[in-house]
């Protein structure tokens, strides 16, 4: 097969690599070369895992051979470094464990490797996941495949900027408030969070455990379904996995297509999200966008979610009240960085905590200490569990007049690098559309939907009620049917 | 929000996370615009609305009491600063 054959969608390589048009050992090769190459200018990969990755490519070819292969059998994929993968480096993205390996892998790592994947590394993302723009990784931040001197988004920025480079069909991430999502959107590339417990969190070192949620990036919809289907699954190890019977994510996908298939799906549109610090060419990529969908059969409806411009507030009181809480673990005595000299053993967590976390991890403990604190949780974290509610609410409601709700995944395209590093609430509001799917529990994607006039890529969001995936999978899928921005490939890394 | 640098080290103290006198000032400034953003929600009359501390209405589920577990002790302890005969050392907290 001709170089490029490698670049293609997973669904694509699936089937090449059934067909014995391709094997895993070529795949993996080529993709590792890619990797080598793009690496330097993306820092996208904190480790790659070059022997197993081609280790595994061989015994994937080998039960090709026998008949026993999957369909995702020998295709690479990389894991945000925020997921344990046991014998692997798992810094998290931080100094604290920055030699940190792991002693078991996450429960959505086995899972993709016994539906045969191959693991070719670890992406680069913000400190233990609190970022939207990758700069908060000590590792240095992921530059943008369109543009260098721009973010990839974060906090997952490296699993969003090697898929949209073409280094990998697949990639992990975990999206807590918007950290799939954004970058998705800011990297040009398909990234799915699905529904709170669908996907198990065991082995994801937490953030902020009542809004963590594993999934996945790809460079369609289609690809994201197959990906999501392999991933999802109960565990009792998480004891707010989901125990309820698997699903086929791409079912709709592969339905028969016709010239209306999106006939009756009624797409709410927020009259909240209209306006307020969105940039005219975002929105006028939404519009365009909307006619799509509107020529595909769906009619678009006003809705109203009156509380969600709280969600960025509540958000920073519940994500940092429960960071504070899940950080404590990192002390310097049981894994990670100690500091070299101390007084005494309170010394000892002062100096070890101050040394190996960065400043926005500092910042958001301190928020929820002070929150969680003696005389504050009532106006505080109870308020913001109470107004979470409110938000809920407003969706549940909402879902009685639409299917689905659609707008854009972020008010603008990429930013500079160092552009909003220095004020934490600007970066803050960066994810004022995606927050509200975490505090619900929802699923919601973005997939590319064009460029803006510098052309970096504009990513659409589709959220749906609890356990929507399929649907709202498909509603990408038939948008990707009539349109190619996802498609399109950052020049740099088109050859 | 007005934060004191005094609450900022009592804060600072309770996460257990050294702030130098050089830090402090910036370190409040961040804090207080955080405290201003969050602020926000306060206003709001949540009168009689049940706190919602989770995404899904869920029971927790109960196991089987039996052992799950495999001694892994050894594997954890690898990553550890300080280790000595399967113990995690720290400084001395006793005279």
């Amino acid at each position: 097969m001709s170089p490029p054959m490698i670049t293609a969608p997973l669904t694509e390589l699936s089937q090449a690599l059934a067909a014995k048009r391709l094997s895993s050992v070529e795949l993996v090769e080529g993709l590792l070369a890619r990797i080598d190459r793009g690496n330097g200018r993306l820092n996208a990969f904190l480790t790659i895992d070059r022997e197993r990755a081609l280790d595994a490519a061989r015994s994937a070819d080998v039960q090709r051979s026998r008949g026993t292969a999957g369909p995702l059998t020998g295709i690479p994929i990389a894991h945000k470094d925020v997921l344990m993968t046991e014998g692997l480096k798992t810094t998290c993205g931080s100094r604290m464990l920055e030699k940190f390996i792991a002693p078991y892998s996450a429960f959505v790592v086995e899972q993709l490797a016994s539906g045969g994947m191959v693991l070719m590394g670890k992406t680069n993302m913000d400190e233990f996941a609190m970022g939207s723009s990758n700069e908060n990784s000590f590792f240095g931040p992921v530059t943008n495949p369109w543009n260098a001197d721009y973010v990839a988004g974060g906090s997952s920025g490296g699993s969003a900027a090697a898929v949209a480079a073409r280094l990998v069909p697949a990639a992990t991430g975990t999206d807590t408030g918007g950290s799939i999502r954004q970058p998705a959107a800011l990297s040009g590339v398909c990234g799915i969070k699905p529904t709170y417990g669908v996907c198990s969190r065991y082995g994801l070192v937490a953030f902020a455990s009542s809004l963590d949620t594993p999934g996945v990036f790809g460079q369609t919809a289609a690809d994201c379904a197959m990906l999501l289907t392999a991933m999802a699954g109960h565990d009792a190890r998480d004891s707010t996995s989901l125990d309820r019977p698997g699903e086929d994510y791409a079912r709709d996908i592969d339905a028969a297509v016709t010239s209306k298939p999106l006939a009756g799906l009624r797409i709410g549109l927020p009259r909240e999200y209209a306006g307020e610090g969105t940039d005219a060419a975002v929105a006028r990529a939404i519009e365009t966008a909307l006619a799509e969908f509107r020529r595909l059969g769906a009619v678009t409806v006003d809705i109203s979610l009156p509380n969600v411009h709280l969600s960025v507030p509540v958000y920073y009181v519940i994500a940092s009240a429960e960071a504070s809480s899940n950080l404590s673990r990192f002390d310097g005595v049981r894994y990670g960085h100690r500091a070299a000299s101390y007084s005494d053993l309170d010394d000892m967590y002062c100096k070890t905590r101050a040394e190996g976390f960065g400043a926005e991890v500092k910042r958001r403990i301190l928020v929820g200490t002070y929150v969680l604190s003696h005389g504050y949780y009532d106006a505080y974290y109870l308020k913001a569990q109470q107004v979470r509610r409110l938000i809920a609410d407003d969706f549940r409601r909402a879902y009685d007049d639409c299917d689905l709700i659609v707008g854009p995944t972020s008010p603008t395209a990429a930013f500079r690098l160092g552009e909003k590093s220095d004020d934490p609430v600007k970066m803050y509001l960066n994810d004022i559309f995606t927050i509200a799917g975490n505090l619900t529990g929802a699923p919601a994607m973005s997939i590319p939907c064009g460029f803006d006039e510098r052309g970096l890529p504009i990513g659409l969001q589709i959220q749906g009620d609890h356990f929507a995936e399929a649907r709202i999978l498909n509603a990408a899928h038939r948008f990707q049917q009539v349109t190619d921005w996802h498609r399109r490939v950052p020049p740099e890394f088109a050859a | 929000m007005a934060l004191s640098l005094d609450e900022v080290r009592r804060i600072a103290h309770l996460a257990r996370i050294e702030i130098t006198p050089a830090e402090a000032a910036d370190v409040r400034a961040k804090l207080e615009s955080i405290f201003e953003l969050v602020g926000r929600m306060r206003a709001v009359d949540t009168t009689g609305i049940v706190p919602m501390s989770h995404a899904q209405d869920l029971v927790l589920p109960l196991r089987e009491d039996r052992v799950a577990e495999t001694d892994r002790h050894a594997r954890y302890q690898q990553g550890a600063p300080a280790v000595e005969d399967g113990l995690y050392l720290v400084p001395k907290v006793i005279e």
